[in-house]
């Protein structure tokens, strides 16, 4: 028993790191993976959908239902910020890097000066568990299971689906994609909408848990980055297999030496990356399986 | 990190975030120009966005009433971003192009200790007006916060004798939480307890569930909250669904960062906090504050303790300068070397301390019950800043510019 509940801890602040690192890094690889966009409105969306989810839960709606709304407005937001600004920029990197900063700082200013410096709110549901003589809060767990989740209905859009083939299509070969009728722009922009919509989900689920603030998007940017950066272009053999390895780094350090060390072994861990596999994680394994 | 990576980029874009308020005709005489740096965006401008308005406020009504010996006040407000390279901007820009006769700035004990060797590079005189770690013997600094001596030397007793002598401290990793860390360290092994664990918490870090393991797996009686900021304040609502069902101590929450207000109940509960004022003190002159505060600023989501300090400075500054004649700071020491400077405001009666200019306090132990309404279980009338006189800082005599701690007091001669 008492090795079980060692165990469960253990492997508790592994799937925890391991759900944050998923959660938050889902839209980004996305956008900035699969697109190649750098997005550094991420953070932005990630609290548009925690304050949407937020403002409609305490108005009474279910909280799955309005983790649902979270990320449906922060996609729909996306859409709209791509048609009017990112599409303009798919040849200019550099130049969407400045864009969608611009864009962040508007949207922390703009919800500072509209709603207020924090918002209210609304307490984290499911209550706790208990394994040996600790206590864990449930809803981390529902966290995890998300997470998983998450992965596998990826999975299944991206390899099953007539619109996952044709994004995958359109983003390596628009030529190609173009030259056999696939409207290519709405395909961008739809994907586009995929991976804030998804940023919105992120901020969603992590709204009970935190406090709801202007830069609360600020909290997620360096974990996605760091997990899409180690992961490479690829989700699922880049940013999930990624996220398991900067989880257990990070869980073990965190444990062992403290949150500090914690941070500074995840960054290590992306400059290590860089320099031995450019390509991250996905290139690498994709690499050796050929 | 990430926060000043990317702030550190928009300064162009907001730093003309810039505000005057002008003063109303029939004055005859100058105006005297006081420099507002107070964030008011950015990671902590939950707590301090009401210091500028306390700030306004007593303005108006200081120049309602005619002004600071005839002279009308002209505020000159920036707005720090949270971040301490646009202290240290607009620390210069106030004292070097706008020419102002005294700051009042500074939240983060961090941003305070970056814009201070430019107070004393200038020689110019700001107001600290948040409760902080204590030990800054500096004649261009009048602080009015609460120092440990005031917060932790009565709270940290008072929670062993209640809760039991096994405490836990968790705290922000920088100046204010390693010294106020210090500090509880000290109280509680001068009283026989014993620090089961301690840890130090990066600032901007919103996860915590391995903070909160280690905690439910030590012996705790009680944990001593020192976080700072919006992202680091996710702690108490994790704790709580994790079911930790420990006692808090602290000496920042509830009194800055109204968390009380801002999270679902019970997350909360149990919370203890030392503070000089909280909106939920019902005296007179806490009233007779929240009216005015309330009539002016409606839409004030709280009126926290850095309210009441703001307000409060700005009234002693104005006692020092039509004392003494003339805004000039030696001259305005003088008046404090007096001893007799105080003032009655939302707190009660406080009065500065000619060795450190630190501010007496009276400290009400504020606790937050199951429904997040607020009781105070006990009151400490008139607590001194003496841990620094006692120590051997005395401004009268000498100006060392330091920051002291237990371990680093002021040399002895």
């Amino acid at each position: 028993m008492e090795f079980f509940a060692a165990a469960f801890a253990m492997a508790y602040q592994f799937g925890d790191a391991f759900a944050f690192l998923v959660i938050s890094c889902a839209g980004l690889a996305i956008i900035f993976g699969m697109m190649g966009i750098i997005n550094l409105a991420h953070g932005e969306f990630i609290m548009c959908g925690a304050y949407v989810t937020a403002s409609t839960a305490r108005m009474g709606l279910p909280l799955p239902l309005a983790i649902l709304c979270g990320a449906l407005v922060a996609g729909i937001v996306g859409m709209l910020v791509e048609r009017i600004v990112i599409r303009h920029l798919y040849q200019r990197p550099l130049d969407s890097i400045i864009a969608t900063w611009g864009i962040s700082l508007i949207a922390t200013q703009g919800v500072l000066i509209v709603l207020g410096s924090t918002m209210q709110g609304i307490g984290t549901p499911l209550g706790s568990i208990e394994v040996g003589d600790r206590s864990y809060s449930a809803y981390r767990l529902v966290l995890m299971a998300a997470a998983v989740a998450l992965l596998i209905g990826l999975y299944f859009l991206f390899y099953h689906t007539r619109f996952g083939v044709i994004a995958r299509a359109t983003i390596q070969r628009p030529q190609m994609a173009q030259a056999l009728g696939v409207d290519t722009r709405r395909v961008y922009g739809l994907t586009f909408g995929l991976g804030a919509a998804l940023a919105g989900l992120a901020g969603g689920l992590y709204a009970p848990t935190m406090t709801m603030v202007p830069t609360m998007g600020a909290t997620f940017i360096v974990e996605s980055f760091v997990t899409v950066v180690v992961g490479g272009a690829d989700i699922f053999v880049g940013a999930a297999p990624a996220a398991v390895i900067l989880a257990a780094i990070r869980a073990s350090l965190t444990a062992w030496y403290g949150q500090l060390f914690g941070q500074i072994g995840l960054l290590i861990a992306v400059i290590v990356v860089i320099r031995v596999m450019p390509g991250g994680l996905s290139a690498w394994i994709k690499g050796t399986r050929q | 990190m990430r926060n000043t990576w990317r702030r550190g980029i928009s300064a162009a874009a907001l730093a003309g975030a810039a505000a005057l308020v002008a003063a109303g005709p029939g004055f005859a005489q100058d105006a005297i120009k006081i420099g507002v740096l107070e964030d008011q965006s950015g990671d902590f401008a939950a707590a301090t966005n009401v210091k500028v308005h306390a700030i306004e406020l007593a303005a108006e009504e200081i120049n309602a009433a005619g002004g600071i010996d005839g002279r009308p006040v002209e505020l000159v407000i920036y707005d720090t971003q949270s971040d301490n390279r646009r202290y240290q901007e607009f620390m210069r820009r106030v004292l070097q192009q706008d020419q102002v006769d005294v700051v009042f700035a500074g939240f983060s004990s961090a941003s305070r200790e970056a814009y201070r060797p430019i107070v004393n590079q200038f020689d110019g005189l700001a107001f600290y007006n948040n409760q902080y770690e204590g030990g800054v013997c500096d004649a261009n600094m009048i602080v009015t916060g609460a120092v440990p001596e005031q917060q932790f030397s009565t709270l940290i007793p008072w929670m062993m004798e209640t809760y039991g002598n096994n405490v836990y401290t968790i705290a922000a990793d920088y100046n204010f939480g390693q010294i106020s860390a210090e500090w509880v360290r000290q109280i509680v092994d001068e009283n026989g307890g014993s620090m089961v664990g301690e840890e130090f918490i990066p600032l901007g870090v919103s996860q915590f569930s391995q903070t909160i393991q280690n905690i439910q797996a030590s012996e705790a009686d009680f944990v001593v909250t020192l976080l700072v900021g919006a992202a680091q304040a996710s702690y108490y609502e994790q704790a709580a669904s994790a079911d930790v069902g420990l006692p808090m101590a602290s000496s920042v929450n509830v009194g800055q960062g109204y968390e009380h207000k801002r999270f679902t109940p019970p997350s909360l509960s149990q919370m203890y906090v030392t503070t000089n004022y909280i909106e939920e003190i019902d005296t007179p002159e806490s009233q007779a504050f929240l009216e005015k505060f309330r009539a002016k600023f409606p839409e004030e989501p709280y009126i926290n303790q850095e309210a009441a300090n703001s307000y409060i400075a700005m009234n002693l500054y104005k006692q020092l300068v039509e004392r003494a004649g003339t805004t000039e700071r030696e001259a305005l020491r003088e008046v404090i070397a007096e001893g007799d400077v105080c003032f009655d405001g939302p707190s009660g009666t406080v009065c500065l301390d000619p060795k450190s200019q630190h501010m007496s306090h009276t400290i009400f132990l504020a606790k937050v019950e199951e429904d997040h309404s607020i009781s105070f279980p006990r009151v400490w009338e008139n607590i001194a800043p003496y841990w620094l006189g006692d120590a051997g800082c005395d401004l009268t005599q000498n100006d060392p510019s330091a920051q002291y701690t237990p371990s680093n007091p002021p040399p002895a001669n």
